[in-house]
């Protein structure tokens, strides 16, 4: 049955990126969701993970080979040390854009995080010797493959990023029912009077900035090693940081189930919108990828004005010893 | 190098009329008009419509003014797009802005319902015009020479003449009309201007129709001085809000400054740096002004 094989693949894809996306999601839940900062550069930690992780997992280029590829390194090492690599640099950068910004009003940061996504962007294109240019890197490994037929490598992958999700999901839930979590929220919800009760709400907010950021650029050396090759073009903001706004917003921000499920509605929705674009008129095909977009755009909107708490909602939690009393209450 | 300064004062002048206008909508409203880049490609498309599409289709010719590459449909269109784009801004702040304040969102939910409408506006260029680059015209004309080995083309200093225009008539509607006083006021304190009986709905009209007004003829120049794409107004995003920064929010005076100030900083930058870097270059002036000064030069609050 080869159409019923056509639709497990196209699925198993599905579920792959949904899930790479749902570890931005829950990088940008941590900073948005419950401590209130708004980051639009999130194009520019998808970059530096997928980059990190692709300059640590390859090998240095040899030979002929070289004369086409320029990296400032290659060490060759395993997938997992290039997840946490990724994770690393990525809340590095975070660290250097959060320091100058995050004791200033909460535009700043945004404005800031755009400029920092464009600077990063701008700078994998324009030099040559740090990752290839415009042609960007290849050939970058898959994690177990030797475990499979490459047939069926897809089920790996997805075991991988699913891994890797829950792994973040469950250290979040986690962190934002200890008193830390309670922090963040009560800077979300009013930051002078987490200062006045003697919180250090700088420090706060630049550990919840950081910590979003490290899981972005874990999500960003997922996506890496599922496209096998990287160039800057696939961190335009557009794909990179939107796309993961309307995720959050339509789950629902402050709930770490409600931004996977957004995450997998809108990539479903996203990818389902290549079938119906395919029956536009001849005229307009050609511009169907923007017409998409402002599909997005307008769904974005439309969250906002009718349903600003997403589909889920904030859900209602303050600490995790209680929710461990609640059943026997 | 003297070139390079007189070129970042023509940017600078295109610059300054869109973060004069960022400014206005920053003081008065008080959120972050992510979508002002984009008020200024709607502008530069809408003239783009008159010159090329609605002038031939009625069959009139428009030969360019000698030493100028444009003629009198340049100047029919700038006419027409400030007030279409100014209609633009106030149809927009109806359906989605207003509601919002009504609601007294934050200013963090309408600075990104703006980012979501700078997708959609530039979606729809995109869906109207291609991704390509555009010119407006085809002449070319010769640069004129001046001292010092500075070459100038005509349409450079009909840029100039017009910003300076345009900035001096927005400084006298500013100091001497009423509604002037009454958007100066407003972007002082709201509350008190609510209290003195102003009525700000008209406030918020006029902020719209001068902000986007002189957004889309900053988008115009840019379009006259370089090309139309599509995705202009997100370049312009990073020296905007650099410039309505460094000037100080709410201080059109200071935007002033601080557009001249970036379009020099961004045009002596090519003397060392590849061009593609101008976005990178007004960020880095931007964090440098963060720390030193995160009130911008004119700033007071």
């Amino acid at each position: 049955m080869p159409e019923l094989g056509g639709l497990v693949a196209y699925l198993v894809s599905l579920a792959t990126m949904a899930g790479i996306y749902g570890v931005f999601c829950l990088g940008l839940n941590v900073q948005w969701g419950y401590t209130g900062l708004f980051n639009v550069g999130i194009a520019g930690f998808f970059a530096v993970g997928a980059y990190t992780s692709a300059m640590v997992t390859t090998p240095m280029p040899t030979g002929l080979y070289a004369q086409y590829v320029t990296q400032l390194f290659g060490l060759g090492l395993p997938f997992p040390v290039g997840l946490l690599a990724a994770g690393l640099v990525a809340g590095l950068i975070a660290l250097l854009v959060g320091i100058p910004t995050l004791r200033l009003r909460e535009d700043y940061l945004a404005i800031s995080t755009i400029g920092i996504a464009e600077s990063i962007r701008l700078v994998f294109n324009n030099e040559q010797w740090l990752a290839n240019g415009p042609r960007g890197l290849a050939g970058l490994p898959a994690p177990l493959a030797g475990m499979v037929s490459p047939a069926h490598y897809g089920y790996v992958y997805l075991a991988i990023v699913l891994a890797v999700t829950v792994a973040v999901y469950v250290a979040i839930e986690r962190g934002i029912r200890s008193p830390w979590g309670r922090v963040l929220r009560a800077i979300r919800e009013d930051e002078d009077a987490a200062a006045m009760l003697g919180k250090d709400t700088f420090r706060f907010k630049l550990q919840a900035l950081v910590l979003g950021a490290a899981i972005m650029g874990m999500g960003g050396a997922l996506y890496a090693h599922y496209a096998r090759a990287i160039s800057p073009d696939a961190f335009d903001p557009l794909y990179a940081t939107f796309m993961i706004w309307v995720m959050v917003m339509l789950g629902g921000s402050g709930n770490n189930k409600g931004v996977l499920i957004g995450a997998f509605v809108v990539w479903g929705i996203w990818t389902g919108t290549t079938f119906v674009t395919d029956y536009l008129p001849v005229a307009l095909q050609a511009r169907a990828p923007f017409i998409r977009f402002l599909f997005i755009g307008l769904l974005l909107e439309a969250i906002l004005l009718l349903r600003p708490q997403g589909l889920l909602g904030e859900e209602k939690l303050v600490s995790r010893l209680i929710d461990e009393q609640a059943p026997r209450a | 190098v003297v070139e390079l300064i007189v070129y970042g004062i023509i940017l600078g002048s295109i610059i300054a009329l869109g973060a004069i206008g960022l400014t206005l909508v920053y003081g008065i409203l008080r959120f972050a008009n992510f979508a002002h880049g984009d008020l200024m490609a709607v502008g530069a498309y809408v003239v783009l419509f008159v010159v090329s599409w609605a002038v031939p289709t009625l069959g009139l010719s428009g030969e360019p003014w000698s030493p100028l590459s444009f003629g009198w449909p340049m100047l029919v269109g700038l006419l027409v797009a400030m007030p279409v784009t100014g209609l633009v801004a106030i149809g927009i702040d109806r359906a989605l802005f207003r509601p919002m304040r009504l609601r007294r969102a934050s200013p963090v939910i309408l600075a990104m319902a703006s980012l979501a409408m700078a997708l959609i506006l530039r979606s729809l260029i995109y869906i109207g015009w291609g991704p390509d680059f555009v010119f407006y015209s085809q002449a070319l004309r010769p640069a004129w020479r001046f001292p010092l080995g500075v070459r100038i083309r005509p349409d450079q200093l009909f840029i100039l003449a017009l910003a300076a225009l345009l900035v001096g008539l927005l400084y006298l509607f500013l100091q001497k009309t009423r509604m002037g006083k009454a958007m100066r006021a407003t972007a002082d304190n709201p509350q008190l201007a609510l209290v003195t009986g102003i009525d700000t709905d008209r406030v918020v009209r006029w902020t719209w129709m001068l902000g986007a007004g002189l957004a889309a003829a900053a988008g115009v120049l840019y379009g006259i001085d370089a090309q139309l794409r599509p995705d202009m107004g997100w370049n312009f995003l990073l020296p905007l809000f650099a410039a309505v920064i460094l000037g100080g929010i709410g201080s059109p005076i200071g935007a002033l400054a601080g557009g001249l100030i970036l379009g020099i900083t961004q045009q002596v930058s090519t003397a060392y740096l590849l061009p593609t870097y101008k976005p990178a270059v007004a960020f880095v002036l931007m964090i440098v002004i963060l720390l030193v000064r995160p009130r911008g030069i004119f700033g007071s609050a």
